[in-house]
């Protein structure tokens, strides 16, 4: 009896730690007053503020765009590091290939974004490429930390199934390129799907990296809220706050719905 | 392995390797080219390392930048904060998030689902929001004072924003998911028989737990401790937002002698250093626990 109350008690205290400041955030979103504090009544002014904000929408449209961009390409050669690394012996420098595909995930955001900025200036004054710095410059910023991410999940996919499948179908005389395309993507499907929404997720959530790349007409949502919220209160960002809590939990339910009917099956 | 995969697919490895080269490197070894380099007014404000005058080929490489860096206790001192931010909040995740962790994996699997997806939730939604969500609940006429005035604990409001505590605070809410689900990952592997074996035989609950359940998630803890410890290093967003100016760290230091004081070769310096002093033992000690476990097996 000790033992399920020391349980209950664990988990009750771990998840309202988890939930209480989301779900009061929430709750002020409803506030009908500019000092978010001082509860004056409920209503949905803030949420009619936030769809007439241009600034805000904007930089949803530029965050979505740049995060959808981002995940595809770095999913696409995420899984060409992914299956380079696990599959072809003969690579130059391989330990350097190695190298340059792992340490993204463990260099500081802060120290990517000085080293990309420099790197972008630099060379717009040597080849004039990039002409600015803006969304292409984030693009290509957010491609290069995502790839690492989605280059580990793939990598662990692949090392992890039997590569007899594959050398049986060479074995049947299937060609290589038809090994990957007909054998190997299908197997590696969920971890490419789940390599994306990561990659999707960084992007969409990256403040640190898009605040050095950035330039004219390409600030994205974090940049936005961050300028609203450093040195204050903003209820539009509030109300912000519980529209993403509700797309992710109707977005984390669906997926379980989804897992338990596949399971009942 | 694949033996015969044709020429005309190096394309295949080559696109990602150009690209991280390209993207990556040449980045880093352009911002340790700038680090050496001397500063100086104009656009950009660093002298060229290489440059011929009537003396011939001038060659402008300093590490002045190094020294001006390493004899001020105000930057020795942001990397310390750094690292001890980092440890602190490390292991006060592993503390709250391991208890958390087991009960979930141990819950009957029909709960379990439910309690995994709000693990993941606040794992998914945005980081910056929920550091916001801090800033509110800690202002002076924030929540947590308005109980505790009415309480009657304290008659007027605490300022609890804008310190240490509060940075601390701040990244452990943010990075506990990152703690739990690895080692819910490792914990939900676990045979639950070994705890009764280990009771049966007559092991205290806490030897069961210090000689079965440790070292069997051990890999877990380790993966955790290295996905708080890492980004929480360089974090920029959350001292920023709930700290002030009692301890300043590195990420922010970083940033100010960029954005504020736009003094390049210094900001690299303080980007080579960091890579040097926080990224490197974080390498050596991965290299190190691959051969642990590589010899264990």
């Amino acid at each position: 009896m000790n033992k399920l109350f020391f349980k209950i008690f664990t988990l009750t205290i771990g998840f309202s730690f988890l939930y209480f400041p989301i779900l009061t955030l929430i709750a002020y979103s409803f506030n009908d007053n500019k000092r978010v504090m001082v509860w004056k009544g409920f209503s949905f002014r803030w949420y009619k503020e936030l769809f007439h904000n241009e600034q805000i929408l904007e930089a949803f449209y530029t965050s979505l765009k740049i995060a959808s961009l981002s995940a595809t390409f770095a999913t696409v050669m995420g899984v060409m590091i992914g299956f380079s690394l696990t599959r072809i012996s003969k690579i130059p420098a391989r330990p350097f290939f190695i190298f340059l595909s792992s340490s993204p995930l463990v260099m500081p955001e802060i120290i990517l974004g000085l080293s990309l900025l420099l790197f972008f200036i630099s060379s717009n004054h040597i080849i004039g490429f990039p002409s600015s710095k803006g969304q292409l410059t984030v693009l290509i910023s957010h491609i290069t930390f995502s790839v690492a991410f989605v280059a580990v999940i793939i990598q662990s996919r692949l090392s992890s199934y039997d590569k007899n499948i594959e050398e049986a179908a060479q074995d049947l005389g299937t060609i290589p390129n038809m090994i990957f395309w007909k054998v190997t993507a299908p197997v590696i499907l969920p971890a490419i799907l789940s390599g994306w929404l990561l990659a999707f997720t960084l992007s969409l959530d990256d403040l640190v990296v898009a605040s050095f790349t950035t330039g004219p007409g390409a600030n994205t949502l974090p940049i936005v809220v961050f300028s609203k919220v450093r040195l204050g209160l903003s209820p539009e960002v509030n109300a912000l706050s519980a529209i993403i809590m509700l797309i992710v939990i109707l977005a984390a339910i669906s997926i379980y719905l989804i897992n338990r009917s596949n399971i009942k099956k | 392995m694949i033996k015969n995969f044709k020429k005309q697919n190096v394309w295949f490895v080559f696109t990602p390797y150009l690209w991280l080269v390209l993207f990556f490197f040449v980045p880093l070894a352009l911002i340790f080219k700038i680090s050496i380099s001397v500063s100086e007014w104009g656009m950009p404000p660093y002298r060229d390392l290489f440059s011929l005058s009537e003396n011939g080929l001038e060659i402008n490489s300093t590490l002045g930048n190094y020294l001006f860096i390493f004899s001020d206790p105000f930057y020795i001192r942001s990397y310390l904060n750094s690292l001890s931010l980092a440890f602190t909040s490390t292991v006060l995740c592993l503390l709250i998030g391991y208890p958390i962790a087991f009960y979930v994996a141990k819950s009957k699997p029909s709960i379990r689902n439910i309690l995994l997806i709000m693990l993941i939730i606040p794992f998914w939604s945005s980081f910056l929001l929920r550091v916001y969500a801090w800033k509110v609940l800690l202002q002076g006429s924030g929540i947590i004072n308005s109980v505790l005035i009415h309480i009657g604990l304290i008659t007027e409001p605490i300022s609890m924003l804008h310190n240490h505590y509060a940075v601390i605070l701040g990244v452990v809410y943010t990075y506990l998911p990152f703690m739990i689900l690895p080692l819910y990952g490792y914990l939900v592997k676990f045979d639950l028989n070994l705890i009764d074996a280990s009771n049966d035989l007559g092991a205290k609950p806490l030897n069961t737990f210090v000689k079965v359940i440790l070292p069997l998630s051990l890999p877990g803890i380790v993966a955790g401790s290295m996905l708080v410890f890492i980004p929480v290093v360089g974090e920029y967003i959350i001292p920023e937002m709930l700290g002030g100016s009692d301890k300043l760290y590195f990420g922010k230091i970083i940033w100010d002698e960029f954005f504020v004081n736009r003094d390049w070769p210094i900001a690299s310096a303080l980007a080579m250093s960091g890579i040097v002093i926080l990224v490197f033992p974080i390498i050596i000690f991965q290299l190190m626990y691959a051969k642990y476990n590589f010899r264990n097996e």
